[in-house]
């Protein structure tokens, strides 16, 4: 990686009017390359969960796999039915433990998190590298300035075995946004405004860059938050330019030198679009598709039987905390369950460490394992006819958390967590302290 | 030469309809999961399928999540071919490496009713639908995924060539 960094130092200075994403496919491919061109990148770190490794380890052994090209550049993860809850899943469970001592590489099993937040905080996403990951939300690590995008289980298998894969590398879509956010809106209401001005198919195959003032002031968390959900929208990934607030999350993660990329003045991008936040209310996307989003006002007062705290795009310390505050003093509204599940073992210590751990229990709240807890409907959570859920997660397609017959509206930690207090969908302005 | 009767579905059919997320964790028995395959929005699907019939459809077929449970599914049960405005990427590339041939084309849709008799030649990149007797020309397909597609999917490819066999 370090030799690689330098060499995309050198290589690639300002104003060759090359955006951040082809600069990192042009130095991983070792040529220069513009969107458009077909590439074949060697990949600096392949990760598979519970839910797509189990078909990739089948998958190596058919095409005749024996040893895989690099165990240290290998993730295996159990976090999407964490702990298993039939004896099914155990099994797939078991050939992943399996593959994983065979082959000497990495396994974080149940209990460790989610991949999407356990990768970053390990330390094995470095800025300017090339990350493929059998889980479509691996877009979110865009937020270290990484090309990370979702790829299914045979070309994992084909990565496991050659270390390479094929790119069309992507035309970029140039997301600036301004304004200092206001009162009671988070990254997760940003970035579901996006989605719904640019629709579920507005950025297919494209790199979204997420770029402006807004996003410069955000945490990592909430970047990860943006990124997170840059698929919602059909890119092939999000991607925010590495600064110092990266480095310093990074510090005591990553060893040796990463190149601080950004996109040249003269980039040529694929479209560019401007969203002023500084007036932004609390965002909701409705039953059954991610784009159909409105201002929370609007559907204030359906009645909410579970609320979900937690997944790949909500489940950090600063949504925890973000739910805590709102819930801290108050209680669950009877008849409305709340089920809170932190990122990963590290977030769930420091929310406890926090106390926030104690305020979700006093307020009623069920805490689960770190995981991807309901977000897929796989195990905890999974809602009955009829139910309602406000969920932070990303996804709210017909059946996702269990019956077809239930609704899911998506919303940030705010939202979510008032809405648990009032048994109702509510703008969390009207009980902000 | 595909050939098959077409089956009609809309734009954005997301992957949890095609194969939902409480059944793929449990199992990778494809004979058991394809029973479920779009049973949330074609209830009788599963059951009607025939050995080549065709998948007629929207914009963006396939978005969600990275499963390629979903293009198995839908191969396992004889889909001879998915024809769409467009696709997910994700799909895209799990469909051609499960070697279930996917086409691009604006036309056919508005022009296909369900239960049309469709044949599809692949290399040319051409749809017949024999039933309205028109033909339609598709997305050419590069050459590097066509020979996956040919050699049966990624894993056969691998199994005959031992790595990608293109090379840019």
């Amino acid at each position: 990686m370090e030799d690689k960094a330098r060499k995309f130092h050198n290589s690639w200075g300002k104003n060759l009017g090359k955006t951040i994403t082809e600069k990192i496919l042009s130095s991983a491919s070792g040529r220069e390359v513009s969107a458009g061109d077909i590439v074949v990148a060697p990949i600096d770190l392949a990760m598979a969960q519970d839910g797509t490794a189990p078909l990739a380890i089948k998958a190596f052994r058919e095409m005749g796999g024996k040893r895989v090209w690099d165990q240290k550049k290998i993730v295996l993860i159990i976090d999407h039915v964490a702990p298993s809850t039939s004896e099914g899943t155990s099994q797939l469970h078991q050939l992943m433990r399996e593959f994983a001592l065979e082959q000497k590489v990495k396994l974080y099993d149940v209990g460790a998190g989610i991949c999407h937040q356990v990768l970053p905080e390990e330390g094995f996403v470095k800025p300017g590298s090339v990350i493929v990951g059998a889980d479509s939300h691996t877009c979110t690590y865009g937020a270290l300035g990484v090309l990370a995008t979702g790829i299914g289980s045979t070309e994992m298998a084909a990565v496991f075995l050659s270390g390479k894969l094929w790119f069309k590398v992507p035309e970029t879509i140039r997301c600036n946004i301004r304004g200092r956010l206001p009162k009671g809106a988070m990254a997760k209401d940003v970035i579901l405004h996006v989605i719904g001005k640019v629709k579920a198919d507005g950025a297919t195959y494209k790199a979204m860059e997420f770029c402006g003032p807004t996003v410069k002031k955000m945490s990592i968390a909430s970047r990860m938050t943006l990124c997170n959900m840059a698929v919602e929208m059909g890119a092939k990934t999000g991607i925010i330019a590495p600064d110092e607030k990266v480095k310093e999350y990074l510090e005591g993660k990553v060893g040796g030198k990463f190149p601080l990329i950004a996109s040249d003045e003269d980039a040529k991008y694929g479209d560019v679009l401007d969203f002023d936040v500084s007036e932004l209310e609390p965002q909701v996307a409705k039953p059954q598709a991610v784009d159909n989003v409105s201002p929370v006002g609007e559907i204030e007062g359906v009645d909410v039987d579970q609320v979900f705290l937690g997944s790949c795009t909500n489940g950090r310390i600063e949504d925890l905390r973000a739910a805590a505050s709102m819930l801290e003093g108050r209680k669950v509204k009877e008849g409305t369950r709340m089920l809170v599940v932190p990122a990963s073992r590290k977030v769930y210590l420091q929310a406890m460490g926090e106390g926030l751990i104690k305020t979700f229990i006093d307020a009623g709240c069920i805490i689960c394992s770190p995981g991807c807890g309901p977000c897929m409907g796989g195990h905890i959570g999974i809602l009955g006819p009829g139910e309602v859920c406000v969920a932070t997660s990303n996804r709210n397609f017909l059946g996702r958390m269990g019956s077809e017959k239930a609704k899911i509206y998506l919303a940030s930690p705010l939202t979510a967590a008032a809405s648990a207090v009032a048994g109702k969908i509510i703008d969390p302005r009207k009980l902000m302290r | 030469m595909i050939r098959g009767h077409a089956w009609k579905f809309g734009d954005s059919v997301n992957t949890d309809a095609i194969i939902s997320g409480k059944y793929k964790f449990r199992t990778l028995n494809l004979e058991e999961l394809s029973k479920h395959a779009m049973e949330s929005i074609a209830p009788d699907f599963a059951k009607k399928v025939r050995y080549g019939d065709i998948i007629v459809a929207g914009e963006n077929f396939g978005c969600g999540s990275s499963r390629e449970q979903a293009p198995l599914v839908l191969k396992h049960l004889g889909i001879g071919c998915i024809v769409a405005k467009s696709f997910a990427r994700i799909f895209y590339r799990n469909a051609i490496n499960v070697g279930l041939p996917v086409m691009e084309s604006e036309e056919i849709f508005s022009e296909t009713d369900a239960g049309d008799l469709l044949e599809v030649d692949l290399e040319k990149g051409i749809v017949k639908n024999v039933s309205k007797k028109k033909t339609f020309n598709t997305r050419q397909l590069p050459t590097f995924l066509l020979e996956i597609l040919k050699d049966g999917g990624l894993v056969e490819h691998f199994k005959k060539w031992k790595r990608f066999k293109w090379a840019p």
